[in-house]
């Protein structure tokens, strides 16, 4: 085995490398279900109250491993968190005040406590607890590193083995517990991976940013995909990714707040220029939406400016169509269809083009129906109107379309045009009533 | 005499010391469509929720073919309110309706191809298949009821409870739920709905529950849900709703 003595002659600069990628990993990973369950401020409070805790556990052991000093920050994080529970339980308090009041008064016992362990008489400043208030990589043990380790492997163990159990929970624990699951028990145990990661990260990125830490990377990665076992993976390399890079891209920084800064960028680029739930993308097919429905508007009011003299399709001038409808950009629109062949233009007049007259059909087809339904059922169709008037042969049932056109050619208003458009449901401005 | 499908003795079930359910008793036969209707806070959820053993009872007990809710729970297939779950999370349609086979995969184990064609087939019995890799976040309203419903036939129970299945749910839906109830029904499965409706519950159920914190009837449709029996559950605001019930019955008989 050479991976021993390899480890231990590490440079400093690999060890803080290989340190807070681990970090990153890990609270990536239970970053996820904290974010999901909406407990992201579990992690934050737990980090705040963690650091009365460690400087206990100093001044009690005189021992600065990483161990030790973790073990009083759980003490005092689960102490906090009972308080909370108590206060919200017995006290008129609501959660969120009594999140705020716990929280800032276990983190000012903690700065107290932290300026009587770095008294000289102490000895605690030689012991670089002050890495725990904003983090110091640098600070890191070889044996902190096989710490960080040791847990990165058993939470890796953890939810690889329990995937399917954390994701039903997470997602209806009701229904887990139907089924059997003991659901408080694989929360407790989703809460105690988050408190570890929490703890151990303490004097890497420190007690007040340790929660962006586990709160970045998995909300960056939600942005990216749809499936909780891609998010998962996703948030481990954003964290990863985010460790290292921080520390590098940050010296002479304090290398928490540089961390924090690029989990904070990734995050920020991804919000941007995600698919699908990007701004830029959101933004984007608004726009294409915009634009599609202008040109169908388009070559609707053509197709009804057309109707009355079809078989032959009509000049129809410019005046006339403007004036048929509000439009926002005519001539742009009137370009781009010409363009597309479906119009042919000359100054004054406009034309559908056979092709044109054929999809224009389409359209006024496909809207006539989707109208048609909506006036007859209108009771029941709530829950289809947000579609497209495209999608209505593809919605409707099959047999309602049949029943629909057989309804249009009942009244007589079922054209017998070669792309068999039924009439409007509702006055045209062009035609005069049917009866 | 093979031992009733549910049973519920001298149930009582209390949050922080109001009861909200009195001395519940009650028994059902197999292969019935039983309707648990009453006003809102008679406590229809929560006859559900202490059945399935999600809030602890007061006193009494709970029965699934003559034995406890913990030694049956395979036998139980469970479909929650649809607002009870964020629908935002990152899991596909197929997903959920595999969470369904979950219970009978046990510990560790994951979902394979044999649960991945039984979470199909329960889609498609819901008209849900094309949309199996959906992002659930896409859904309308009744196609979520649709994904909950093919979750709990994946489940592949004996007795079903679902809790209020068809509100907020398109007419498209409301009457795919109830084919799927009949077929249900005429495989001998029990299934417990809660609703609200009480216009259609001649058309719907063969059995009814009335409910208004402590029973008020139960039994098959013709003997229980009496105009006196209706009048007790909902008290003096029934008079209208009754009479538009009756009204709508007697104008539509062929239903």
């Amino acid at each position: 085995m050479s991976g021993l003595p390899l480890l231990l002659g590490l440079s400093l600069s690999s060890k803080v490398m290989i340190g807070t990628a681990l970090l990153g990993g890990m609270a990536g990973v239970v970053g996820c279900f904290a974010v999901l369950r909406g407990r992201a401020l579990v992690g934050d409070m737990l980090a705040h109250a963690a650091l009365p805790g460690v400087a206990l556990a100093f001044l009690l052991m005189g021992s600065r491993s990483i161990l030790t000093l973790s073990v009083g920050a759980l003490a005092t994080g689960l102490l906090a968190i009972a308080t909370i529970a108590v206060i919200v339980r017995w006290t008129r308090t609501k959660e969120d005040a009594a999140i705020g009041i716990v929280l800032s008064t276990f983190f000012g016992a903690g700065v107290v406590l932290l300026s009587v362990v770095q008294k000289p008489a102490v000895g605690g400043n030689k012991a670089g607890l002050n890495s725990y208030l904003f983090g110091d990589p640098g600070n890191m043990l070889t044996g902190d590193l096989f710490v960080l380790a040791l847990v990165g492997a058993i939470l890796l163990f953890t939810v690889a083995l329990l995937f399917k159990e954390f994701k039903v929970v997470c997602f209806d624990t009701d229904f887990a517990q139907s089924q059997g699951w003991p659901t408080l028990t694989l929360d407790l145990l989703m809460m105690a991976s988050l408190a570890v990661v929490t703890i151990v990260g303490l004097p890497i990125v420190g007690v007040i940013l340790m929660a962006a830490m586990i709160i970045l990377p998995a909300a960056t990665a939600r942005f990216w995909t749809n499936r909780l076992h891609i998010m998962l993976l996703l948030a481990a390399a954003f964290g990863i990714a985010a460790g290292p890079l921080g520390t590098y891209l940050g010296r002479g920084f304090p290398a928490g707040a540089a961390i924090v800064l690029t989990a904070a960028s990734f995050f920020g680029v991804s919000l941007l220029l995600a698919p699908d739930r990007g701004v830029a993308a959101r933004l984007m097919a608004e726009y294409q939406l915009r634009k599609r429905i202008t040109r169908e508007h388009l070559l609707r009011s053509l197709y009804e400016l057309s109707e009355s003299q079809l078989p032959d399709i009509p000049c129809l001038p410019l005046l006339t169509v403007s004036q048929y409808r509000h439009w926002d950009s005519l001539e742009k629109m009137l370009q781009l269809e010409a363009e597309a062949g479906t119009i042919l233009r000359t100054e004054q007049t406009i034309q559908l083009t056979p092709f044109g007259l054929r999809r224009a059909a389409e359209l006024t087809k496909a809207h006539r129906l989707w109208e048609m339904y909506l006036v007859q059922y209108a009771d029941i169709a709530p829950d289809h109107v947000d579609r497209d008037a495209d999608d209505v042969e593809h919605l409707l049932p099959e047999s309602l379309l049949v029943e629909l056109e057989q309804q249009l050619a009942e009244e007589d208003r079922l054209p017998n045009l070669v792309a068999e458009v039924p009439s409007s449901p509702h006055e045209l401005d062009t035609d005069k009533p049917q009866q | 005499m093979p031992a009733p499908a549910f049973e519920i003795h001298d149930m009582t079930v209390a949050y922080q010391r109001r009861p909200v359910l009195w001395d519940i008793d009650l028994e059902l036969p197999e292969g019935q469509l039983v309707g648990i209707v009453g006003p809102n806070g008679a406590g229809k959820t929560t006859l559900i929720k202490a059945a399935l053993g999600l809030v602890p009872l007061a006193s009494g007990k709970v029965e699934i073919y003559g034995k406890s809710y913990f030694e049956q729970r395979r036998l139980v297939g469970y479909v929650p309110q649809r607002e009870s779950v964020d629908w935002d999370f990152p899991v596909t349609v197929r997903d959920v309706v595999l969470m369904g086979t979950y219970g009978k995969l046990g510990w560790f184990r994951r979902p394979g191809r044999a649960e991945r064609e039984v979470a199909d087939r329960c889609l498609d019995q819901v008209g849900m298949l094309p949309l199996a890799n959906r992002q659930i976040r896409q859904l309308s309203g009744g196609q979520q009821q649709r994904v909950f419903l093919a979750r709990a036939l994946a489940q592949d129970a004996q007795i079903y409870f679902l809790d209020e299945p068809f509100s907020g749910v398109d007419a498209a839906t409301e009457a795919a739920i109830v084919e799927l109830l009949q077929t249900l029904r005429a495989s001998g499965k029990t299934v417990l709905i809660v609703h609200h409706d009480i216009q259609t519950v001649r058309e719907y159920f063969d059995y009814v529950i009335l409910l208004n914190m402590r029973l008020i009837a139960c039994g098959p449709v013709d003997v229980a849900f009496t105009k006196e029996n209706l009048q007790k559950t909902y008290g003096g605001r029934l008079t209208i709703l009754d009479e538009a019930a009756e009204a709508m019955r007697q104008r539509e008989p062929n239903r």
